[in-house]
């Protein structure tokens, strides 16, 4: 009895010290940043002293107050409006064409290996170094595609820039897309398609009778994912239109908190912003997650 | 019969390559002006370059502080990926081979980690790493990373889909849970292990915010925030800026190709999962 006991707590130590580094990393740079998230609104903050890590204020506990301020403030609103919009631009379109070109690149063909490179090769490129390409080929006076609109550049044009900011994020992520889709493509049973092909169903039938149906899973996963990146982005606002674009025309949620919280020193509004956007995410996940329940119950 | 076949094949080969182009081009371009004078990038010029401008990559790599940019990024992403694929594999060993008190409840902590993206939590982590006098350290950049739920729960799926007489045997012979764990473990999951660590690679090679955030002076640079530097320059310097571009991007290139196999398996995964 003693030695089962013994040899228990041991291995129950040493379980806690193999997962030690990992939850010292989360506690401090992921739930502890989270639940002071969630406390910043709820108290109010007067009657500072002093500056930076000396600052001291007085701290009053405001209930609601300050989150239904800021949740109902236009700023928000409209943040939450370009993010959408953003997503809405771009993930379909992503999706869309990454299973274009796996359905194209789908087949044994000599030099596919080459094409199948060229369309993941955007994997490559970070969104920083995609944001850097379109901005400099955009330049208006120096770039190969000048494009202006109302005589403005696209990316200070009020109503345009985002959907160019959506051309180049969704030029980047579609190498990822193309490789999602491959695989997905590549794990269907070649039995069916054939069936459906000697049963004389064409090309295009066959995609929309048998293959999209298939792929159900696998394409909701990907808006899934694709919406979660898509609210999370930042990089290609900073870098193809700083500060947000004219009007605030691409300020999404992640830039919101960027700039609340770096750009105005707002603590509170960054905070509630920084919420907001995760609520979004959990909101995604929760549907990934039930998708998934449902897809292991089907099998 | 075979005519119609092969007008298919040579449709198939048309749309391809149309598409291939239309996908490259942007990296064409960036390419063939990052060899070009400035001049001939202001007329809009995206043939053969007349004279290859190789001084433009010099130009990048001295006064673009490319090769600090570079050496600061290599850093930063090798102590990433080796410290997420070492706190992973000992995480997931716990989750996968032992029965301790809380398991459940820690291995959903490690789940909700999935669920609460970095941007939400830049506020405060940034307030901390100032506390703590990084800003400015390879520490700020490094540190925070050095463990990642997505990973945990990817090597934890690969160790449980090992056989379990292979723990009984390895136990019979007298080994500890360690000895089990580098012995025999690890390298038989090793390509799961693989595809995690290029999965963490690229994610810490790619960061902007972040590093954007806890660094403000050219010698704590990463490569991607440089290129805002260099974005933000004059006219005259873009052909400067293309040069820094493909600075960036041609390691992950080369290395993308070198592990295409573990890449696929890994953003498939990743994609799907993370």
């Amino acid at each position: 009895m003693a030695r089962i006991l013994k040899k228990r707590i041991r291995e129950a130590f040493l379980a806690y010290v193999l997962l030690a580094p990992s939850f010292v990393v989360f506690a401090i740079f992921v739930f502890y940043p989270f639940l002071k998230n969630i406390e910043i609104p709820f108290y109010s903050h007067t009657g500072c002293r002093g500056f930076g890590v000396n600052r001291v204020c007085a701290e009053e506990f405001v209930g609601f107050s300050v989150w239904r301020e800021i949740l109902a403030s236009n700023e928000f609103a409209h943040s939450l409006w370009v993010t959408l919009k953003f997503t809405f631009l771009t993930v379909p379109a992503g999706i869309g064409l990454g299973l274009v070109l796996a359905v194209i690149a789908h087949a044994r063909l000599r030099g596919i290996t080459i094409y199948r490179t060229i369309f993941s090769s955007t994997v490559a490129t970070s969104a920083a170094v995609a944001s850097v390409i379109f901005f400099s080929l955009m330049n208006p006076r120096a770039g190969i595609w000048r494009l202006h609109i109302d005589g403005i550049p696209i990316l200070e044009h009020p109503t345009w820039a985002l959907p160019a900011v959506a051309v180049v994020a969704t030029w980047q992520s579609l190498g990822l897309a193309f490789i999602v889709m491959s695989s997905g493509l590549q794990a269907l049973p070649d039995e069916v398609l054939e069936a459906a092909a000697i049963d004389g169903a064409g090309p295009f039938r066959r995609f929309a009778r048998v293959t999209l149906p298939l792929m159900g899973p696998i394409l909701f996963f990907a808006f899934v994912v694709g919406s979660i990146s898509a609210f999370k982005t930042f990089a290609e606002i900073d870098l193809l239109t700083p500060g947000g674009g004219t009007s605030d025309s691409t300020k999404v949620l992640a830039y919101g908190v960027y700039e609340a919280g770096f750009a105005s020193g707002d603590q509170v509004r960054a905070a509630v912003f920084a919420t907001g956007l995760f609520i979004c995410v959990l909101l995604l996940t929760l549907a990934q997650l039930r998708l998934e329940r449902r897809v292991k119950y089907a099998r | 019969m075979h005519a119609n076949h092969t007008s298919k094949l040579i449709l198939r080969y048309a749309a391809l390559t149309l598409l291939a182009a239309l996908i490259v081009f942007p990296i064409y371009a960036t390419i063939v002006n990052s060899l070009s004078s400035p001049v001939d990038v202001s007329r809009g010029f995206i043939g053969y370059p007349r004279a290859l401008q190789w001084d433009n990559y010099s130009k990048a790599w001295n006064q673009g502080h490319f090769s600090r940019y570079l050496f600061n990024s290599a850093v930063v992403t090798v102590a990433i990926t080796i410290g997420q694929v070492i706190t992973a594999i000992l995480a997931a060993y716990a989750f996968a081979f032992l029965r301790f008190p809380l398991r459940r409840t820690l291995f959903v902590g490690f789940l909700l980690t999935l669920m609460i993206p970095g941007e939400v939590t830049i506020l405060q982590n940034v307030a901390t790493i100032t506390n703590l006098g990084w800003k400015n350290e390879f520490s700020a950049l490094i540190v925070p990373f050095l463990a990642s739920g997505f990973g945990a729960f990817l090597l934890r799926q690969a160790f449980l889909q090992l056989p379990t007489e292979l723990r009984e045997a390895a136990f019979l012979d007298g080994y500890g849970h360690m000895r089990f764990l580098w012995r025999i473990v690890v390298p038989l999951t090793r390509p799961a292990i693989a595809a995690m660590g290029l999965f963490a690679f690229l994610g810490a090679w790619n960061q902007y915010l972040w590093p954007l955030l806890v660094t403000d002076i050219d010698q704590r640079r990463t490569v991607q925030v440089g290129l805002k530097q260099l974005a933000a320059g004059s006219v005259d310097q873009i052909t400067i800026t293309y040069a820094g571009t493909v600075l960036a991007f041609l390691p992950i290139a080369i290395l993308l190709i070198v592990f295409s196999k573990q890449l696929v398996r890994g953003l498939a995964a990743g994609a799907v999962k993370g």
